[in-house]
This record gives C-alpha cells, sequence and structure tokens, in this order.
C-alpha cells in the first residue's frame, strides 16, 4: 500500500484531501504544519507528499528542499497551493517538487497525479 | 686711425648688434624666457634715455638733487602700478587698444577728433624729446673729436643724419612688421630690455671708475666736494620753493611713466600678463635706484675734476675717463648713452607712426571721398607704408628740430618739456579710468586748456630762447598783462619754470575736466564705453555684449572687410574661435551685436579704435540710437532680469512643487502597493474557502455512495466555508466602506456597560461550548460615551472573538474590564494565551496582519477583524491598542471619551 503524507494547515482542506486519498487507496498521513511534515517524512518515508506552501514556521518550500535532499529525493512532491504567481512555480520546482497544483483544485486531477507519481 | 672712425665703427657694430638680437628674438619668440616678467621690467626702462644718461649728471652737477624726482616719482608710485597699469592694461586688451591717443579716444565713444588731438600733442611733445636724444648722440660724439665743429654740416655731412638713417630703418623692420599692432613684437621688446641692460652696465662701470677709481669711495667724493661753495645747494632739497618743486615734479614723472607713448607702448601694448606688473613692481624701482646711485658721486666728482665750469657738465661722464686718457672706458659710457638713445628713439617712433596712422592718417584717408575711393581697397597696405614713411618723417622733424631749435637747451629741460606735455592726458586718460562722468567735451576742454597752458608757459620760452620770438613777451607778459607772463603765470613765480608749468596746466586742465563734464551729458557710445573702462574687471569676461547696439551687418562683409587687415587665415580663424565661444551658427548671415563689436575690436588692433568705428560703419547699416530706445532697451534689460528673477521663483517653487509630488507619488505607490497588496491578500484568503468548498462538492457528486454522516459534515463544511466567505467579502466591504469615508455611522448617547451585556449576550454560547470561563468586571459609575452601539458591539465581539482564537487551550479564561481612566472611558478584554510579541503590538490592526506574518499560527478568521476594530474605535475618536497581561496573556483595548455633559 502506498503512503501519501497531506500536509495543510486548514483541517477543512485537509479533511477533503484525507477522504480522497483513502479513497484511492493510499495509507495516509496528515501533517498540519510544515514542522510536524519533517517528522513524520522521516517517519513514515511516504511515496508522495501533497504539500502546502503557507504555513507557520516552516513553509513548503523548507520541507520540499528537506525531503528531496535529506530524506529521499524519490519522495515525490506535489505543490497544493493559493500561491498562484508565476515566481511560486519557479521556486517550487527549484526547490524540486515534481507537480505544483494551484488552489482551487480539480480532484480528478489531483487524484490522477498522485496516482502517476505513486507507480 | 682716429678715435672717430673707431666710434663710428663701434656705434655701426652696436647697431647691427641690435640688428641680430632683434632678428633672432623674432625668429625665436616662442621661447618662453623673451616673454618673461625680467624681460618685461626691463623693458620699461626705456624711461631712461640719453637724458638719465648724460642730462642727470649735468642736472645734479647745476642743480643737485633734482634729478631725482624724474625717478622718485615711478619709484614712489610703483606700488600703484597694479591699480592702474593692471586697469588701463585690462582696458586695452580687451578692446585692442594699442596707444595713448586710442585710448583717450576710445574712453570717449571712439572720439576721431580727441584720437587726433591726442596724436598731435604726442607729435608736438615727442619730436623735441627724440631730438634730445639725436643731440645727446651728436655731442658725445663731439667729445672724442673736439676739433670739428659742430655745425659743419647737415645731412649726409652730419654723422647725427646717418645714425638717424639706420635708427630708422631698425623701427621700420621692427617696430612696424605688422599690421595687427596688438601683435607682440618681441624683436623690438628683446633689444630694448638688452639696451636697458647694456647701458646700467655701463653707467654702473663708470660710476665704480669715477667713485672707487678716481676718488676714495663716496665719502671722499664727498668729503672733498664738501669744499664747493654751492655743495649745500647741490646736496639738500631746495629751500622755499623746493619742497613745491618736489611734490609736482614727482607728480609729473609719475604721470609720465604711464602715460609717454613709448612707456605706453613697453608697458601696455606689448604686455603679455598683468601677473608681469608684480616682477616689474619691484624690478622697475630696483632698475631706477641702480641707475641713478653713481650719479650724485659722478656730478660732485666732475665739478671737483673740472672747476669754475671748464667742461659741460652734460657730457662730464665722458670727459672724465676721457681725460684720465681712458679711452676704452669712454667708449663703453658713449655706448650706454648711444643704448639709452637708440631704445628711446627706437620705442618713440615706432609707437608715434602707430598713434599717426591709426588716428590722422586712416580717419583722414576714410573721410576724404576721394582718396577713400582710391585706397580702400589696398588700405592694409596703405597703413603699412604709411607707418613706415611716418617712422621717417618723424627722425627727420626731430632732426631738423635738433638742428635749428634744441641746440640752447640742456638735455633735462627739453625731457621734462616734453613730460609736462603728455601729463595733460592724465585727467582724462586716468581720471576717465575712474570717473564714469567723464564726458567727451570734458575731454576735449581739459586737452585743450592743458594744452595751451602748456604751450605758453613751458614751449614759447623755449621758442624764445631759440631767438625764433621777440624776448619781449618773457618780460612783459601777453599782450603786456603783467600776470600773462609764460614763466610766472599768474603771477607765481617758481623757481623751476618746469614745476610751475606743469602745476597750472595740470591744475586747470583737470577743472577744465570736472567741470565740463559735469555741465554737460554723454552720448549713448560714450556711456558705454565709460561703462566699460570704469568697470573694467566686471565686465571684461561679459564685455561683448555690455553694448548697446542696433543695426544690420552680414557676416561676410565683416569677414571680407577683417581679411583685408588680418589676413584670410587669420579672420577665418578668429571668427571660428568667436562662433564656438558664443555658440553662434556658421551658417549664420546676419551679425548680431556681439559680432560686430568683436570684430571691431579685432579691427582696433591694426587700425586703432576711432578708424576701426569707420571702417566697420562701412559695412554696418548702423541706426542711430536714440535715447528713447536706449532707455527701451534698458527697460527691457530691466524687465528680462525681473521676469528671470521671477522665473527662478516659480522655477523654485515648482521644485517644491516636485518635491511634494514626488513624496506624494511615493506615498500613492505606497498605496498602491498596499492595495495590490490587499487585493492579492484578499483574494488569496478567499481561495481558501473557495478550495474547501469545491473539493467537498467534487467529493460529493462523485461519491453517491457516500455514508449520511460523512456527506452531512460534508455539506455543513461546504455551508461553512460559503459563510466564511460571504463574511470575508462583508468585512472587505466594510473597511472599503470606512476607508472611503462613505460608512455613515450614526451616533448616540451609550453606557458601554451595556453594550458589553449585549455582547457578552451573542457570544455566550460560543464561549460555554469551547468550555471558556468569561468573567466581565464593569465600573460601577461609568460616565455616559457618544457612540454607536452596533459598531461598538461588533469590535467586542470581534476582541472576544480572537480571545477566544488565542486563549489557553484547557483553561481559557476571558475577562471583560469597563473603567475610568484620564477621563476617558475605557474597555478591555483580556485572555491568558500566549500574549503577543511587543514589537508586533502596533502592527497587528494593519489588514491581514496575521496572513502576512507566516511565523504566527493561522487563526481562523478573515484577518480583517482589528483592522475594522481600529477604524470603528478612530470614527468615535477613541483609541485601540493592545498590550501583554501582567501575568500572561494578552490585552486589547480601546477608550472613548466620555460624554461633556
Amino acid at each position: 500500500m502506498k503512503k501519501v503524507l497531506i500536509v495543510d494547515d486548514e483541517p477543512n482542506i485537509l479533511m477533503s484531501l484525507e477522504f480522497l486519498m483513502k479513497k484511492n487507496g493510499y495509507k495516509v498521513f496528515i501533517a498540519r504544519d510544515g514542522a510536524e511534515a519533517l517528522g513524520t517524512v522521516q517517519d513514515e518515508l511516504p511515496d508522495v507528499v501533497i504539500l502546502d506552501i503557507m504555513m507557520p514556521e516552516v513553509d513548503g518550500y523548507e520541507v520540499c528542499e528537506f525531503i528531496k535532499k535529506k530524506v529521499n529525493a524519490n519522495i515525490k512532491v506535489v505543490f497544493l497551493t493559493a500561491k498562484g504567481k508565476e515566481s511560486d512555480f519557479d521556486k517550487g520546482y527549484q526547490v524540486g517538487a515534481d507537480f505544483y497544483m494551484t488552489k482551487p483544485f480539480s480532484t480528478k486531477k489531483l487524484v490522477d497525479k498522485v496516482n502517476e507519481l505513486a507507480n | 686711425m682716429g678715435i672717430e672712425w673707431i666710434v663710428i665703427i663701434l656705434s655701426s657694430a652696436y647697431l647691427g648688434l641690435l640688428f641680430i638680437i632683434a632678428g633672432w628674438a623674432e625668429k625665436n619668440a616662442d621661447k618662453r624666457w623673451l616673454s618673461s616678467p625680467y624681460i618685461y621690467a626691463l623693458s620699461l626702462a626705456v624711461y631712461c634715455t640719453a637724458w638719465t644718461f648724460y642730462g642727470s649728471v649735468g642736472r645734479a652737477a647745476n642743480q643737485g638733487l633734482d634729478f631725482l624726482t624724474t625717478y622718485m616719482g615711478p619709484i614712489l608710485m610703483a606700488p600703484l602700478f597694479w591699480l592702474v597699469l593692471r586697469k588701463i592694461i585690462r582696458i586695452c586688451k580687451a578692446q585692442r587698444i594699442t596707444s595713448i591717443a586710442d585710448f583717450i579716444s576710445a574712453r570717449y565713444g571712439k572720439s576721431l577728433f580727441l584720437g587726433a588731438f591726442t596724436t598731435v600733442i604726442c607729435i608736438l611733445a615727442i619730436i623735441p624729446y627724440i631730438s634730445i636724444q639725436l643731440k645727446a648722440i651728436s655731442s658725445s660724439f663731439r667729445i672724442f673729436n673736439a676739433d670739428v665743429n659742430e655745425s659743419r654740416g647737415l645731412f649726409f655731412n652730419d654723422s647725427a643724419f646717418y645714425l638717424m638713417a639706420i635708427l630708422a630703418v631698425f623701427t621700420i623692420f621692427f617696430g612696424s612688421r605688422k599690421i595687427d599692432t596688438s601683435q607682440k613684437n618681441t624683436g623690438l621688446i628683446t633689444v630694448v630690455a638688452f639696451e636697458s641692460l647694456f647701458k646700467l652696465f655701463a653707467f654702473l662701470v663708470l660710476g665704480l671708475y669715477v667713485t672707487y677709481g678716481l676718488f676714495n669711495g663716496f665719502s671722499d667724493i664727498f668729503l672733498q666736494s664738501n669744499e664747493l661753495p654751492y655743495f649745500e645747494r647741490l646736496t639738500t632739497i631746495d629751500h622755499v620753493d623746493g619742497y613745491g618743486d618736489w611734490f609736482w615734479l614727482n607728480l609729473l614723472s609719475f604721470f609720465a611713466i604711464i602715460l609717454l607713448p613709448r612707456q605706453f607702448h613697453v608697458a601696455i601694448k606689448e604686455n603679455n600678463s598683468e601677473n608681469h606688473l608684480k616682477k616689474a613692481i619691484w624690478l622697475f624701482p630696483l632698475y631706477l635706484f641702480l641707475i641713478n646711485i653713481f650719479v650724485l658721486p659722478i656730478a660732485l666728482g666732475g665739478n671737483l675734476l673740472f672747476p669754475e665750469n671748464a667742461v659741460d657738465a652734460d657730457t662730464y661722464v665722458l670727459a672724465m675717463p676721457l681725460a684720465q686718457g681712458n679711452t676704452f672706458l669712454a667708449l663703453l659710457v658713449f655706448l650706454g648713452g648711444f643704448s639709452a638713445a637708440t631704445s628711446m628713439i627706437i620705442v618713440s617712433t615706432s609707437a608715434l607712426s602707430i598713434m599717426i596712422s591709426n588716428n590722422l592718417m586712416i580717419p583722414g584717408i576714410l573721410r576724404n571721398e576721394f582718396l577713400s575711393k582710391r585706397l580702400n581697397p589696398r588700405l592694409n597696405k596703405v597703413v603699412l607704408r604709411g607707418r613706415q614713411i611716418m617712422i621717417v618723417v618723424m627722425l627727420m622733424l626731430a632732426y631738423l628740430y635738433f638742428k635749428y631749435i634744441g641746440q640752447p637747451f640742456p638735455l633735462v629741460s627739453i625731457g621734462l618739456i616734453s613730460f609736462v606735455g603728455v601729463a595733460q592726458f592724465a585727467p582724462s586718460a586716468i581720471g576717465g579710468m575712474f570717473w564714469k562722468g567723464g564726458n567727451y567735451k570734458g575731454a576735449i576742454a581739459s586737452l585743450t586748456v592743458g594744452f595751451l597752458i602748456w604751450g605758453f608757459t613751458l614751449v614759447l620760452p623755449t621758442i624764445v630762447n631759440a631767438d625764433l620770438l621777440s624776448p619781449e613777451i618773457l618780460d612783459k607778459g601777453l599782450f603786456g598783462v603783467k600776470w600773462l607772463r609764460p614763466q610766472a603765470f599768474l603771477g607765481v613765480d617758481f623757481s623751476n619754470n618746469v614745476a610751475q608749468g606743469f602745476m597750472w596746466s595740470i591744475l586747470f586742465n583737470g577743472l577744465a575736466y570736472v567741470g565740463v563734464s559735469s555741465l554737460t551729458t554723454q552720448s549713448i557710445k560714450e556711456t558705454n564705453q565709460a561703462e566699460v573702462f570704469v568697470d573694467i574687471f566686471k565686465y571684461s569676461t561679459v564685455y561683448e555684449s555690455a553694448i548697446v547696439w542696433k543695426g544690420q551687418a552680414f557676416i561676410t562683409d565683416i569677414k571680407s572687410l577683417l581679411s583685408m587687415f588680418l589676413g584670410k587665415r587669420r579672420t577665418d580663424l578668429a571668427f571660428e574661435r568667436f562662433s564656438d565661444r558664443n555658440a553662434i551658427e556658421q551658417s549664420t548671415i546676419e551679425a548680431d551685436f556681439r559680432v560686430v563689436n568683436f570684430a571691431e575690436k579685432l579691427l582696433s588692433g591694426a587700425v586703432g579704435s576711432a578708424s576701426a568705428r569707420i571702417l566697420m560703419s562701412s559695412v554696418v547699416k548702423e541706426e542711430e540710437i536714440k535715447l528713447e530706445e536706449v532707455f527701451n532697451i534698458l527697460q527691457e534689460t530691466q524687465r528680462y532680469i525681473t521676469d528671470n528673477k521671477e522665473l527662478k521663483k516659480k522655477s523654485e517653487e515648482l521644485e517644491t512643487a516636485g518635491v511634494k509630488l514626488r513624496e506624494a507619488n511615493e506615498e500613492l505607490t505606497k498605496l498602491d502597493k498596499l492595495k495590490d497588496e490587499f487585493i492579492s491578500t484578499v483574494t488569496h484568503e478567499m481561495r481558501t474557502p473557495i478550495t474547501s468548498i469545491r473539493a467537498l462538492s467534487e467529493i460529493i457528486n462523485d461519491n453517491e455512495d457516500l455514508e449520511t454522516a460523512e456527506r452531512a459534515k460534508f455539506l455543513d463544511t461546504v455551508v461553512e466555508e460559503t459563510k466564511r466567505m460571504e463574511r470575508l467579502i462583508n468585512q472587505v466591504l466594510d473597511l472599503e466602506k470606512m476607508e472611503s469615508g462613505k460608512l455613515e455611522i450614526p451616533f448616540s448617547t451609550i453606557h458601554l456597560n451595556d453594550v458589553v451585556t449585549e455582547s457578552v449576550r451573542k457570544v455566550k454560547q460560543l464561549i460555554t461550548e469551547k468550555g471558556i470561563m468569561l468573567n466581565t468586571n464593569l465600573h460601577g459609575k461609568l460616565p455616559l460615551v457618544k457612540g454607536n452601539r452596533d459598531r461598538l458591539v461588533q469590535v467586542i465581539l470581534n476582541l472576544v472573538s480572537n480571545a477566544i482564537k488565542f486563549c489557553d487551550s484547557s483553561n481559557g479564561e476571558i475577562t471583560i474590564t469597563t473603567s475610568v481612566r484620564n477621563g476617558s472611558v475605557e474597555l478591555s478584554v483580556s485572555d491568558n494565551g500566549p500574549g503577543v510579541p511587543n514589537d508586533s503590538q502596533k502592527l497587528i490592526f494593519e489588514a491581514f496582519y496575521q496572513a502576512r506574518n507566516q511565523t504566527l499560527k493561522k487563526p481562523e478568521g478573515t484577518g480583517l477583524g482589528l483592522t475594522i476594530c481600529k477604524k470603528i474605535i478612530d470614527k468615535h475618536q477613541g483609541s485601540i491598542w493592545i498590550e501583554n497581561g501582567k501575568e500572561s496573556g494578552a490585552v486589547v483595548a480601546f477608550s472613548l471619551p466620555k460624554l461633556k455633559l
């Protein structure tokens, strides 16, 4: 069973993402901020991380960089964020993201992308 | 071979040397030392002529210390060089003036008449002066050849004639080479400097020979002379009249040092740099001191050696070494005197020839229609040839004067009479340089009066003495009127005729100048020139534009006129430079006043200012300037200046406005940036609920098999998020209304405790649900306030909901307190949460502060709550702030002014 880590500080978004991933057969882990995510990634070594960017203390970019450099570059990272500027995209890919998706998002597209990356 | 021939060969060789030096210097004119201040100072010593060389000793032998006045004037006044001479130099450079006649003519509106008048006075004063140089050479010649009868021949039988001829050739060669007289004659000046050195050397050698060779030093001569009956008279200043004479004679020589044509020539025309004056100020007096130091010893020594006037005192300097059989020294002294005479003759004739050509000849040709038509096309050649002819004529006249009139006079008196003649220029030249009021009529009066008195008191007696006039006038006075006796004018009889003649002429001259000038008015052109002369240091840089001029002229005409005198290459070059400097387009056809003035100035250098004026008027269609027009121009200028001031003020204002505008713009940009930020934050804040709404809706839609509870939870969340959106939208609109001032908040008199009670009622349920304890601590006698109840409830609810968000999650406690402080009603909401960092306490009221500061835990809410609270409190003239509690937690408080009853 593939593992997905969802990192977001909005409970309602977490709720919907958790449902979606579980529904598609993933083992789901949740982190409510960046700092928590750092720990969970190392503990669980998920196949895919769905990552928000704007979070207190440790932001999504830092988490992504940490995953790719310190943990395992094979862990796929999908940014899911309200930041929609081109520079935000660029920065996301610069820190090693595998995909960048803006909020609000299409559930189908997200699930497809996560499936693609997980396999 | 007789000594006579040796003298002739020596003098010829000496003249040959002069040619060589001059020719060499012309070729090497770019050598720096040739235009050094030392050469300049030495060239000033052309002042010391044969009269100095022979006559000083003669005068000292007969009259004592009198001779010194001629040198003390320049020495005493040397410090004034900087004031007077520098100013003249500056003026002459600016206006390309090359002679004293030109100077006076230019000062008084470039008057032809004054230029001519001055020239005539100069000729009359200087020709006798040149003649005494010839006489000095001739009589020194005779000393070597005592048996030759002095009047043995004229012209070809007379050595003085040959000398004159050689000097004429020399002067033509080196003194009138260039048509543009404002160019320097390096050859001439180098020769003059050399001759100055040579004559000083010769005189010093003789002085040392007499003082230490023939006698045992100064004290020996003076001791021996003590025996002479007239010793005291010779070595002290003359009793009663003496001091008066001294004063006048000193003043006279001071004027002479500036106004003599040859001094003007070397000191001003040939001056390379004003700074040379700084050296000349002490070098020239030093020279005069050195050349005079042995005069008295030689004179007294001569009196001792040749008692009873056995030898003419004017020839002591030669007779003394000859009597001792020292021919070599005598020849050296002869050459010294020869050099003094030749340098004077060369410079004087070349100066005079320029004056005559520029102020008499050219104006004469130009004003005569017949001559003008015939000569105009080759005027340049005519001018040059004319000058050369004038040199010959001058020398001729001097020669004839020497032969027929000048013989009976001692050297010194003719020299001094010349001095007085040129001193008549002092009021109009020097006065006109410091007094703007001096005018043309005043100058004419001044010169006329001075000239007449000079002629009457000083020249007339010389004519009588030459037996050309009956001596009756000297004894009985003009028309038999006793007080019109030339040598006792107005009944005053000085012991010294020169001092007396000078005093009367200069006094009446000055009075006429000031008097007539004060009583009459200046023409416009004169006013311009007076302005330029007196304020030269102000104008020398902007001079070209300082003239009022009106007329029409074409540049090509002006150029072809100039080319005739300056050559095409120089003209083109000058125009090119001028155009560059004044930003005049090369293609300009019509000349403006600057070009006309510039051209006239250039032309002045060649033909003098008065002639230049006439020549220019031939190509310039000049309109008579009426006084009215000048006033108009002046008014225009004035207006221009005023406008300029106004403009400056305006531009300053504009600059201030610009600064303000820039500040405003910065403010706007800042606001704009804030607005952008606000919008992007608002839209960003909107994305979050929309994201949830969309995601959950899609889930519900895609999953028909959802459990009822789960579906309900998702649907509830969608509704909740929609409400959040609505809240956000309302708050944004609210804030917009408040910021734009559109929101009207009706005020009424309210009791803040009531507002608290209402708020608590509204929030009670939520508080209880969260398990938070809510305390109210209300002041018993709280004053009334003016305010809007609903808005204040909104504020309190907002503060409480913030407190709920932040207070301790397990043992949450919130306290609402009302109190009175400093005459204000205060309300505070405190929690027991983490508190707010000090540096954030002010910023927290900015919109979306939390959203923009990611280090803070993201709270629920729109991020606009506190911003809106602040706006509401501001509307109540109150203030809102946040601080940390005494133990823990945050305290958000606001105060409202209590109602004034």
